[in-house]
């Protein structure tokens, strides 16, 4: 039963975990709004108010991995704003220049704290401790505490929607053919999966589950196309949310396919082997900060976009949310764990909460006591769960003689491999 | 001897591991008033038995008693041994450098007053401490200012605090110099004078000769015999008799080597140790390794093999000084890991857990974790070749495991030790450097691993194997270099060498020069 299950996600049980909470969050809100959540305009109200956030979330998870924390996003992408927003208006240069201007200034902050962190040694705490105070205060000089407004192309970009074309569907047909395509390539990976399967003879995964899941998968997107399509003419799938997924598209590919990528898990999860392994890990450090600061840029742009201008107060607290996101999304305090779709999952989980509460009425009080409850219970199950010899979870939920010998088999091991290295006070003693 | 009554006497201690039988029936007296010495090879069980005694394994996790004091007592933490007036010194020193040296006499220990903690008195009873203990530096000196000798003198003062009736220290002198060594043995001479007890763990068999009352040899965690320095006649020839006189048994496959031209040569190596200034742990070693060959390197722990190596694999470790690095004739350099790795070197190292695997990945993705450009085209990495990978390695190295999938946190050590030699074979390397291979793994694991290093060798590549059993490099070297303090203090070839005339080189004793 629980195999059954772990291969139906082919992946972590964590995530899985955190998909359950979303669906179980959403069917919840559902009922008991009347049906005021899974509405067109709600949804895109969902992924427009949170895009910005969701964007920090995919950079912070690689900081998180490589064991490090960004306590600077919200002032970064403040300042960027304010910078994008000024450099349009003053030197009357086009908005999309404007928005690379901004990355640029991602950037450079980015390979300052990047130095900071990795070649002086200062922990990413301190610094970006430092560099929240700092850019928060070159937000408020350069934009002398005033609002700027941001021209259309950046609003559309915090706000606006996918074009209207072609014949009446009786959806938004780029929207349609987003979906069309997400659901083609959903079946193409999953027919390349079972032919591997079959060419390499692998026993772990069963064909049919691989299946399955495509098509689960499938009426999902099938769905939320029909959701976001249609809605009332004009609306249509965000383009914020479109430019969130071609991030985790990216990232995720960055984080599993490229050596950068498996070098961040390698730094996080064990240094000094990770050392031994030939790995730059001033480099790799050098990397998550920058990385992170250019996607804190992006977010501040998106966030101008959305709110139609550059404000004083803007980015105050999206560090907290960013990091709340990325924990209950699965990874680990200690680093060396974590996935960007499940961070993009844990700020949808804390987005649908915010959304859900409010439309039932709930105050805001109430609704941070909620969602630092839910961190804490994501990041609670984490830490039981990775204490040995305790059967997890899923072990206590699904009984079976299988799983508690499997635990047996893993405790004995932790046990003599303790042993091991007390005994010998080993490392580098030669 | 000064045959006191007996203040301690543990009968037939059996401790067992998962897999392991760390001390079978080990027995031993201790007279009250004399230096008890214990000695044997490393992982013959030494420290296993002082943790027993200690209360580190609580009673109940042990068979056997210990009698003190004429009393049976079962201990089931440190706190209550060290109530018991017994007192460990680990050979890593447990102060915290940034505190006085009053606080860390009385961290734990601290002296009440009638408001919180009563510094004065503290300071008054650091100040007859410290001279008791021989050593003059001001009570609030920070620990980190004073060197190894003096903090060695703080922690026997610290244990002095604690009204200690019997001291065990671990390898004692390991990290002192020739003068601190000193010191701290007359130092305890003279505390055996006032009629304290001590038991002592050290692999220097000339200071065991010097200071020990009496011996107990242990011998792959058994109890061996107890000798009686005082009454004369024992020397380290016959200390080193007693540690190593087992049987070689047939633990290695045949094996007929090839070994071709020297190609790789160091020359004057020479490395600082990374916190302690003008402290070398490398001096001048000069040695070399041939095509097909596999050669040893022995040495008692912390005698700088490690150090060695990993200072040699990119600079790992310490400051390097001087020393140069020839593969194939020319010199190379060798400044970071990804460069030694480039240059077709390998390193494996001692500790699994803490430097050899991320624990949270599978087999998988260990094994090409160092070969990742391998399976790299158009800077995207090909998890199919990745997978192909670990599926030969699994099938050619004989892991066992259903699928490469498997997290590396759950194989056994024998295992995991082939999945660390599967991700070192995998960049094909022309140097292997292993250290301690077979440490913590069952006797067939070990076989296996003496089959990979061989066929390696076969493959014309060479093998680095530091290891601190004996029996170990006799089987599976070609050539063996010791290692003592830092210095390459011999080397002897394969139908020379003996545990006896290879003990002696390791241990820097006198007689040695003969070879």
């Amino acid at each position: 039963m629980k195999e059954a299950f772990k291969q139906l996600l082919g992946g972590g049980i964590r995530q899985f975990g955190m998909v359950i909470a979303l669906v179980a969050l959403l069917v919840f809100f559902q009922w008991r709004t009347d049906g005021k959540v899974l509405t067109p305009t709600n949804a895109q109200n969902i992924i427009n108010g949170n895009s910005y956030i969701l964007i920090l979330a995919v950079g912070m998870v690689l900081v998180i991995i490589a064991g490090h924390i960004d306590l600077s996003v919200g002032s970064v992408a403040a300042v960027t704003g304010i910078v994008v927003a000024l450099a349009i208006r003053d030197w009357g240069i086009s908005w999309w220049v404007g928005v690379l201007l901004g990355l640029g200034v991602g950037l450079v902050i980015g390979m300052w704290q990047g130095m900071w962190v990795a070649y002086v040694g200062i922990p990413g705490f301190i610094t970006t401790l430092a560099g929240m105070l700092i850019f928060r205060g070159a937000q408020q000089v350069i934009g002398k505490s005033n609002s700027v407004p941001v021209p259309e192309g950046i609003q559309k970009m915090g706000s606006g929607y996918l074009p209207e074309w072609g014949p009446n569907t009786g959806l938004n047909n780029s929207t349609l053919l987003l979906g069309i395509l997400a659901i083609a390539f959903i079946i193409w990976s999953a027919l390349r999966q079972v032919a591997k399967i079959r060419r390499n003879n692998l026993q772990d995964v069963a064909p049919m589950a691989v299946i399955l899941r495509a098509v689960i998968l499938s009426a999902v997107v099938a769905y939320l196309t029909y959701l976001f399509g249609s809605g009332r003419s004009g609306t249509s799938f965000p383009i914020s949310g479109c430019i969130l997924l071609v991030l985790v598209i990216v990232y995720s590919f960055v984080a599993n396919r490229t050596i950068i990528g498996r070098h961040v898990y390698a730094v996080g999860g064990n240094r000094s082997a990770a050392a031994l392994s030939g790995v730059n890990i001033k480099r790799v450090n050098f990397f998550v900060m920058a990385n992170m600061a250019v996607l804190a840029a992006l977010a501040g742009i998106v966030f101008t976009g959305r709110s139609t201008s550059s404000g004083p107060s803007d980015g105050v607290g999206w560090e907290l949310d960013a990091i709340a996101a990325v924990f209950i999304g699965g990874a680990a305090v200690s680093g060396g764990v974590g996935t960007v779709v499940g961070s993009v999952i844990g700020g949808l989980v804390m987005a649908v909460l915010n959304n859900g509460l409010a439309l039932l009425g709930v105050g805001s009080g109430q609704t941070q006591i909620i969602k630092g409850l839910v961190l804490l219970a994501a990041v609670a199950f984490d830490v039981y769960n990775k204490v040995q010899g305790r059967p997890s979870i899923f072990g206590l939920i699904f009984k079976g003689k299988n799983k508690r010998a499997e635990e047996l088999v893993s405790e004995s091991n932790e046990e003599s491999a303790s042993v091991a290295v007390a005994d010998g006070e080993t490392a580098a003693r030669g | 001897m000064t045959s006191g009554p007996v203040i301690l006497e543990m009968r037939a201690i059996t401790k067992l591991f998962p897999g392991v039988r760390a001390l079978d029936e080990v027995s031993m007296t201790v007279a009250a008033g004399e230096i008890h010495a214990i000695c044997g090879e490393n992982g013959a069980g030494k420290s296993t038995l002082m943790k027993v005694l200690s209360g580190v394994y609580p009673h109940g996790t042990y068979e056997g008693q210990i009698i003190y004091q004429g009393e049976e007592v079962r201990f089931k933490d440190i706190n209550a041994s060290e109530h018991a007036g017994i007192v460990i010194i680990h050979q890593e020193l447990a102060l915290i450098p940034e505190l006085s040296i009053t606080e860390n006499i009385f961290l734990g220990n601290e002296v009440r007053g009638r408001f919180g903690i009563d510094w004065d008195e503290a300071r008054r009873r650091a100040v007859e401490l410290l001279a008791r203990v021989g050593l003059r530096e001001s009570p609030d000196e920070i620990i980190k200012n004073i060197g190894v000798g003096k903090q060695q003198l703080v922690e026997i003062a610290k244990a002095l605090s604690k009204d200690v009736k019997l001291l065990i220290l671990d390898e004692p002198t390991a990290a002192l110099n020739e003068d601190d060594s000193q010191h701290l043995l007359d130092l305890l001479r003279g505390l055996r004078s006032k009629g304290m007890t001590c038991i002592m763990i050290s692999h220097k068999l000339n200071e065991i000769e010097a200071i020990a009352d009496s011996i107990t040899i242990i011998r792959d965690g058994k109890s061996v015999e107890t000798l009686d320095v005082a009454g004369g006649g024992i020397n380290e020839d016959r200390i080193i008799r007693g540690m190593v006189g087992r049987s070689l048994e047939s633990r290695f496959p045949d094996h007929t080597p090839k070994i071709g031209e020297k190609f790789f040569e160091v020359h004057d190596w020479t490395v600082e140790h990374p916190l302690v200034p003008g402290r070398l742990v490398c001096k001048n070693s000069d040695f070399f390794v041939r095509r097909g060959e596999i050669v040893g390197f022995a040495g008692i722990m912390g005698a700088g093999r490690t150090e060695l190596a990993r200072s040699i694999f990119g600079r790992s470790y310490g400051r390097f000084l001087r020393g140069t690095v020839k593969i194939n004739g020319e010199e190379v350099n060798l400044h970071t890991v990804q460069q030694a790795i480039d240059h077709k070197i390998a390193y494996v190292p001692e500790d699994r857990k803490a430097l050899g695997l991320n624990l949270l990945d599978s087999i998988e993705e260990t094994i090409i974790a160092s070969g990742l450009n391998k399976i790299t085209r158009y800077g995207v990495i090909d998890p199919d070749a990745g997978h192909a990978a670990a599926e030969s390695y699994r099938t050619s190295l004989n892991i066992r495991t259903p699928s490469v999938a498997q997290g590396v946190a759950k194989l056994s050590g024998g295992n995991q030790q082939k999945v660390l030699l599967g991700k070192w074979m995998f960049p094909d390397p022309d140097l292997l450097i292993l250290d301690e291979p077979t440490r913590g793994i069952d006797v067939g694991a070990k076989y296996e691993i003496y089959g990979l290093i061989q066929r390696l060798a076969n493959e014309g590549k060479g093998v680095i194997v530091i290891s601190s059993e004996l029996p170990e490099l006799l089987g599976l070297a070609d050539r063996i270099y010791t290692i003592f303090e830092g210095a390459i203090t011999g080397v002897v070839e394969k139908e020379d060498a003996t545990q006896e005339n290879l003990m002696r080189l390791m241990t820097g004793s006198s007689s040695a020069q003969a070879s």
